[in-house]
C-alpha cells in the first residue's frame, strides 16, 4: 500500500476512534440515572478517585504556591511592584495553573488507576460476565466513575488554588517580608469572583470530564492482555494531557480574550 | 475501611472543597466587597465617557458607594448615558455632580460623586444633573500644541509689522 493510502488509513482510523468515543460517552450519559439510584457506588468512587488524590494535589499546590511567590517577587521587585505579588499569584493560580496542573496530575494518578482497573476487569472477562447476568456494566461500573471524576475535579482544583495562595502568602509575607495587608487587599479588589474563580471552576469541570472519559474509554477498549492494559494506561495519560492543554487554550481564548 | 468510613471521608472531602471555595471567593476575590444588598439606580449623561467600563466603581470622598451598571449611547443627543447602581444606605442630594476620574495617573477610570447642598435627595431612576466628562489625553495635548503654535506665531508676526 503506498504512502498516501497509509496516511488515509491512519486518518480514518483516528476519526473512527473519535466517533466511537463519542458514542461511548453518550452511552455513559444514558447510564447515569441508573447509577444515581445506587448512590453508594458513586460515593465509593469519589473516595477512590478524589480523596486518594488529595495528598498529591495539596502537596503540589503548596509547592507551586511557594515557587510562584519566589519567582514573581524577583520579577516584580525590579519594577517596584512587589506589593502586587498576591494579585499576580492569585490570578496565575486561579485562572490557569490550578485547572491545568490539577488536571494533569489527576490524569496521571486517577486516570491511570481507572484505566488499569477497567482494563483488568475487561481482561479478566468480568465485564462480559456482568453482561451475561443482564447487569449493565456501564451503569454499575463505568457511570459511577464518570460522576465521581466530574465531582472530584472541581473540588481538587479549588483546593489546589487555596493551598497555593496560602503557600504563596507564607513565602511572601513570612519569608520575604512583603506587606501582609497589601498582599490580601490588592488581591481582594482586583480578582473578580465570577470572571476569575468561576471561569477556573468551569475549566476544571471540563477537564474532569475529559480526563475521566478518556480514562474509561481507554480501559474499556483495551486489548484483553497485560501488554494491552499497560499500553492503554500510557495512552490515557498522553491523550488526556494533549486534550487538556488544547482545551485550555480554547477555553482561555473564549473566557479571557476581552478585558 | 468500612462503608461508613468511606462515606465520612467523602463527606469531609466535599466539605473541604466548599471551604476552599468560600476562602477563595471571600478572602481572595471581591465577593465580600461588592455592594451586595439593595441598590437603587441613577443615570448620568456625559459627552465623553473615556475609558469607563461596566462594573467600574462609583466613589464619593474616595469610599466605594456603588458600581456602574451599563453604558449606552443615546442616538438622539449622541451623549453617553451611564446607569449607576448605588447602595441604598447612601442618599445623595439633587444637585450632586458626577465626574469621571482616573485612579492614579494612568489607572482605571471610575465615577466620583461630589454632593451638593440641596435638601431633597435623588430617588431611584433619577438623572444626575451636573456631569463632568472624562479628560481625554489627546485633546489636552492638542490644546497645548495649538496654544504653543499661537504664541510662537504671534511672536514671529510682530517684528514683521
Amino acid at each position: 500500500m503506498n504512502a498516501v493510502a497509509r496516511i488515509g488509513v491512519i486518518a480514518l482510523e483516528q476519526f473512527r476512534g473519535w466517533g466511537h468515543a463519542v458514542f461511548f460517552l453518550l452511552d455513559l450519559l444514558r447510564a447515569v440515572p441508573a447509577s444515581l439510584s445506587r448512590f453508594g457506588l458513586v460515593v465509593a468512587q469519589i473516595h477512590a478517585i478524589g480523596v486518594r488524590s488529595l495528598v498529591i494535589i495539596m502537596a503540589s499546590g503548596l509547592a507551586v504556591g511557594f515557587v510562584l511567590a519566589l519567582q514573581m517577587y524577583y520579577a516584580l521587585v525590579t519594577y517596584g511592584a512587589a506589593e502586587s505579588l498576591g494579585l499576580i499569584v492569585n490570578l496565575s493560580l486561579v485562572r490557569e495553573l490550578s485547572p491545568v496542573v490539577t488536571a494533569l496530575l489527576f490524569a496521571g494518578r486517577a486516570g491511570t488507576s481507572l484505566t488499569a482497573e477497567i482494563g483488568l476487569m475487561k481482561a479478566g472477562e468480568q465485564i462480559a460476565a456482568m453482561e451475561m447476568m443482564a447487569i449493565d456494566p456501564k451503569s454499575r461500573v463505568l457511570a459511577p466513575r464518570l460522576l465521581a471524576g466530574i465531582v472530584s475535579m472541581p473540588i481538587l482544583c479549588v483546593l489546589f488554588s487555596a493551598v497555593g495562595i496560602i503557600g504563596a502568602w507564607s513565602v511572601a509575607v513570612l519569608l520575604i517580608g512583603v506587606d501582609a495587608g497589601n498582599f490580601w487587599s490588592i488581591m481582594q479588589t482586583q480578582v473578580d469572583v465570577w470572571r476569575d474563580v468561576g471561569n477556573g471552576l468551569v475549566k476544571a469541570c471540563v477537564f474532569g470530564v475529559i480526563c475521566t472519559v478518556v480514562a474509561l474509554y481507554q480501559g474499556y477498549e483495551t486489548e484483553a492482555t497485560p501488554e494491552g492494559v499497560a499500553y492503554a494506561t500510557t495512552r490515557t495519560v498522553v491523550i488526556s494531557s494533549l486534550w487538556i492543554l488544547g482545551m485550555d487554550f480554547v477555553l482561555t481564548a473564549m473566557m479571557f480574550s476581552t478585558p | 475501611m468500612g462503608k461508613k468510613g468511606i462515606e465520612i471521608m467523602v463527606g469531609v472531602f466535599v466539605l473541604m472543597g466548599m471551604l476552599g471555595l468560600a476562602f477563595l471567593a471571600l478572602k481572595a476575590a471581591n465577593l465580600g466587597s461588592v455592594t451586595g444588598g439593595d441598590t437603587y439606580s441613577l443615570s448620568a449623561r456625559f459627552d465623553n465617557v473615556g475609558g469607563l467600563k461596566a462594573r467600574a466603581p462609583v466613589r464619593s470622598a474616595g469610599v466605594l458607594v456603588g458600581r456602574v451598571d451599563s453604558i449606552e449611547l443615546d442616538p438622539a443627543t449622541f451623549q453617553g448615558v451611564v446607569t449607576l447602581d448605588i447602595d441604598k444606605r447612601y442618599q445623595f442630594p439633587k444637585d450632586t455632580a458626577a465626574k469621571i476620574l482616573t485612579s492614579g495617573l494612568l489607572g482605571d477610570q471610575y465615577i466620583g460623586l461630589v454632593p451638593g447642598g440641596d435638601d431633597k435627595n435623588l430617588v431611584d431612576g433619577e438623572a444626575v444633573a451636573q456631569t463632568q466628562s472624562a479628560v481625554v489625553l489627546e485633546n489636552l495635548i492638542g490644546q497645548f500644541m495649538t496654544g504653543r503654535a499661537e504664541s510662537s506665531g504671534a511672536a514671529a508676526s510682530e517684528p514683521a509689522q
